[in-house]
């Protein structure tokens, strides 16, 4: 089986005014498989990840050096808007953001903005219940969104970037302001939606990295220390500082 | 699967150019405050043209403008501020650090909060009605520089204390802390302690409390500022006019040379609150700067 | 050793006592007011009746035959004050999302100090603005303008507000978490956007509550109108007519020598008594508001 690249990270370079974030990152996100990006905090990883989508352009003092290919072409290149990327490319970030708006409201914005042109109300619902939220909230769509528990305004954001359809879903730790049962939802939502999209997963748990990844991207300092198949990479480390990150020596 | 390009027209370009006209739209609002801005200081300007001299700030007021000035006036506004500053001042400051450093949090201390926060919103004409009522009347000090001064000094006391109480809130708790730790008492802790660094917060508040003073025209209209002064008032207890009296004096005439000198009078105005404003600003921005050291 | 304590904590008490006795001024400021306010206007209510104050529509307490109907200077004080506000509720909106959103960090550190220069002319100023330069402009393009109209102070009173729309806007926009933000970026929002369906609507409490704020400022502004709007109290939405504020009229009143007890001088009393219940009120909600939305991030 062929494996068919859909972003790829070419020689990136980040840096916040003279510190040197990433440094030369060269990675492959494969298609309709979870690749995970873990390593400790301050690594670089989050900022790789908002590369990927340009909401690195947000981080004030940021400069990119280097090429972000997505379906082949350069997102970094001049006559790219960004929004037209993220509009593509879904990401859901480390705390639950939901709009203070109602459910239906949340899952409706990016269809709205975005000139949804079919039945809203179906695409609503079709979202929810790819998210595994439709059976709870089904009877209050137009309550509150902070009516509802850290775990399901999780899954909420992740319906509100599904409505879009977009081909990859970023998430920058979606877990860490969740507790043990909602992180076990999402992540089982996690492998569930891999069918339908790649998804690319920021994490600084490395059992969380094993649990869901197909591959793994190990980032230290800045640099990529290794990157391959989760399983291979937590029974066979190549590198010594994935060994010792792995069992627990730091991070 | 919904395919997405079949299924949304973003129109991306259409969305960004709106954004462009909007930015220019909301850049304008703020355009539009520096060209009023400069509208008025040119006005001013070219309409007080040769009226403002030496003889103007040293002449007492006349019926004819050419021989006008405005020396009781800027006694009156100093004398003013001065008894102002002293009744406001202490008071200002001796609640904010009651409110702060003392008070419990009740259901009192909040009414006591909301009710110092509604008294800055209080319109000042209805000041100049306590003055006349409670100063001049009341208390008999008559049409005086005493009343002009105290009604003056609780019309900024609120913006004293408000301004007092967040310099004092942005001292750090555990300076306090180390004080106590060192066995200070809870009044020396607050006196070498909090006061000496909360002290250029409570300066800048003070001194933008007495530039708005300085610019008040309604609150001393009741208190009865607005008179032909020929004297300079010599004692608490003596009539008085200040400078924006003198200037709505002027302007109220229908005759231009009027409005001239009261356009002169407004630049010896304008010239008196820049400095204080630069004086604040520049306070502030080492207040900031030591902030951040911390 | 004990003694020294003891006196050390009679000074600790005599202190925190002073200190306690300079805020309860704070107290007494609204009580005197409240006091000096109504006292008078009892007796004023001894000879005008309630029922003519708040439903007659003629005001002529210096001529005769008097008249003691409000309605006219409340008119003419929403007159001037609705003008204010259709100038400065947009504008000072849009300066607030200029700043809050879009303004880079050096344009913001050129703007703001202009808004607070703004902030800081005294009112007597604008109101020679108004008069001497707005005031002409308006007459040369409508030449039945009157000398003194609602129109020159409505605008320039607008002007005065736009910097305290503006900032009280801009902390509540800034108080929406940035993660709101990051949110809508993430699906493709532009900024404007950005600005109108998240940042806005989440912030609404608190540009409200500027709105209400401003609004209160300008009821109680006198100054201005008593320099530019005239002394006419006159039921009237001509913008281009002179009328009388409220606040005017108490001016008017204290210039001339209405006698301490005549039903003149209590007559200012009567309506100074109304415009600090409606600004007390207005403040009430605005800060009420003010705190709600300082609570919800």
């Amino acid at each position: 089986m062929t494996l068919e690249s859909i972003i790829s990270v070419r020689n990136l370079h980040v840096s916040y005014r003279d510190r040197k974030v990433l440094k030369g990152i060269n990675l492959d996100i494969y298609k309709n498989r979870i690749t995970a990006i873990m390593g400790p905090s301050g690594c670089g990883k989050s900022t790789l990840l908002r590369c990927m989508n340009r909401m690195i352009d947000l981080s004030e003092g940021a400069r990119v050096g280097g090429k972000v290919l997505y379906r082949g072409e350069n997102i970094y290149s001049p006559k790219i808007d960004p929004a037209q990327i993220r509009f593509r490319i879904g990401m859901v970030f480390q705390k639950p953001n939901p709009f203070p708006k109602s459910i239906f409201e949340n899952v409706a914005f990016g269809p709205r903005i975005n000139g949804y042109k079919g039945d809203l109300s179906a695409l609503v619902e079709q979202s929810l219940q790819r998210a595994g939220l439709w059976d709870e909230v089904k009877d209050r769509l137009h309550e509150n969104a902070y009516m509802l528990s850290g775990g399901q305004q999780q899954r909420l954001c992740i319906a509100r970037a599904l409505a879009l359809e977009p081909e990859v879903l970023l998430l920058d730790e979606p877990c860490s302001a969740l507790d043990p049962i909602s992180t076990m939802h999402v992540e089982e939502l996690i492998r569930q939606l891999k069918e339908r999209l790649t998804i690319v997963i920021v994490t600084h748990n490395i059992q969380q990295a094993a649990r869901v990844a197909d591959y793994t991207a190990f980032l230290l300092q800045g640099e990529l220390v290794e990157f391959g198949e989760t399983s291979r990479m937590f029974t066979v480390p190549k590198d010594k500082r994935t060994e010792d990150f792995i069992t627990g020596r730091f991070g | 699967m919904i395919r997405q390009d079949e299924m949304f027209s973003p129109g991306l370009q259409n969305r960004q150019r709106r954004n462009r006209i909007f930015k220019w739209i909301f850049l304008s609002a703020n355009l539009l405050g520096l060209v009023v801005l400069a509208a008025l200081l040119v006005k001013v300007m070219r309409d007080s043209w040769g009226w403002l001299d030496l003889q103007f700030i040293s002449s007492f007021p006349s019926r004819f403008p050419e021989k006008a000035g405005i020396l009781p006036a800027l006694y009156g506004t100093v004398y003013l501020m001065i008894i102002t500053a002293v009744f406001a001042i202490p008071l200002g400051i001796g609640a904010a650090v009651f409110l702060e450093e003392y008070a419990k949090k009740s259901k009192f201390l909040s009414i006591i909060q909301v009710n110092i926060y509604n008294l800055a919103g209080i319109p000042s004409i209805v000041y100049g009605i306590l003055g006349l009522t409670v100063f001049v009347r009341w208390m008999m000090l008559g049409r005086s520089l005493l009343a002009g001064g105290l009604t003056m000094g609780l019309l900024i006391l609120p913006v004293i204390i408000v301004t007092a109480q967040e310099a004092i809130r942005a001292v750090p708790q555990s300076w306090r802390h180390a004080s106590y730790a060192l066995g200070a008492s809870k009044w020396q802790t607050i006196r070498y302690v909090v006061l000496p660094s909360a002290l250029p917060g409570i300066l800048t508040g003070i001194i933008l409390a007495l530039s708005r003073a300085i610019g008040e025209t309604a609150p001393l209209i009741p208190i009865g500022a607005l008179t032909f002064i020929r004297v300079i008032p010599g004692s608490l207890f003596d009539s008085f006019t200040v400078l924006p009296i003198q200037i709505y004096n002027w302007t109220s005439r229908p005759q231009d040379d009027f409005r001239a000198i009261a356009a002169a009078g407004i630049v010896v105005l304008l010239v008196v609150l820049l400095g204080m404003n630069s004086i604040a600003i520049l306070l502030r921005n080492k207040y900031q700067g030591r902030i951040k050291e911390v | 050793m004990v003694d020294s304590a003891g006196k050390g904590f009679r000074r600790e008490k005599g202190v925190e006592i002073l200190l306690a006795l300079a805020a309860s001024v704070s107290v007494l400021v609204t009580i005197g007011i409240v006091v000096s306010l109504f006292s008078e206007t009892a007796g004023f209510f001894k000879e005008v009746s309630v029922k003519e104050f708040f439903t007659g529509t003629k005001w002529t307490p210096l001529f005769s035959p008097a008249h003691y109907g409000i309605a006219p200077l409340v008119a003419g004080t929403m007159l001037v004050t609705v003008i204010a506000m259709i100038v400065a509720a947009p504008l000072g909106l849009a300066s607030a999302i200029y700043l809050s959103e879009y303004a880079p960090d050096g344009v913001r550190r050129l703007i703001k100090p202009v808004l607070e220069i703004l902030a800081g002319i005294p009112t007597i100023v604008y109101g020679y603005f108004a008069l001497t330069f707005v005031t002409p402009i308006i007459r040369a393009v409508f030449p039945q303008t009157n000398v003194f109209n609602a129109l020159s102070a409505g605008i320039v009173m607008g002007i005065m507000l736009i910097p305290m729309i503006s900032s009280l806007s801009e902390d509540a926009m800034t108080a929406v978490p940035n993660s709101l933000r990051e949110a809508a970026y993430a699906l493709g929002a532009t900024k404007l956007e950005v600005s109108y369906k998240v940042v806005i609507p989440a912030a609404v409490s608190g540009i409200v509550a500027s709105f209400i704020l401003a609004f209160s400022r300008a009821i109680g502004e006198t100054m201005i109108v008593t320099l530019a709007a005239g002394s006419t109290p006159k039921l009237t939405f001509n913008p281009l007519d002179s009328i009388q504020t409220m606040t005017a009229f108490i001016v008017q009143v204290m210039l001339g020598d209405a006698p301490f007890g005549s039903i003149e001088y209590k007559s200012v009393y009567a309506v100074a008594s109304v415009l600090f219940v409606v600004t007390l009120s207005l403040n009430l909600i605005g800060t009420w508001i003010v705190r709600r939305y300082k609570e919800v991030y």
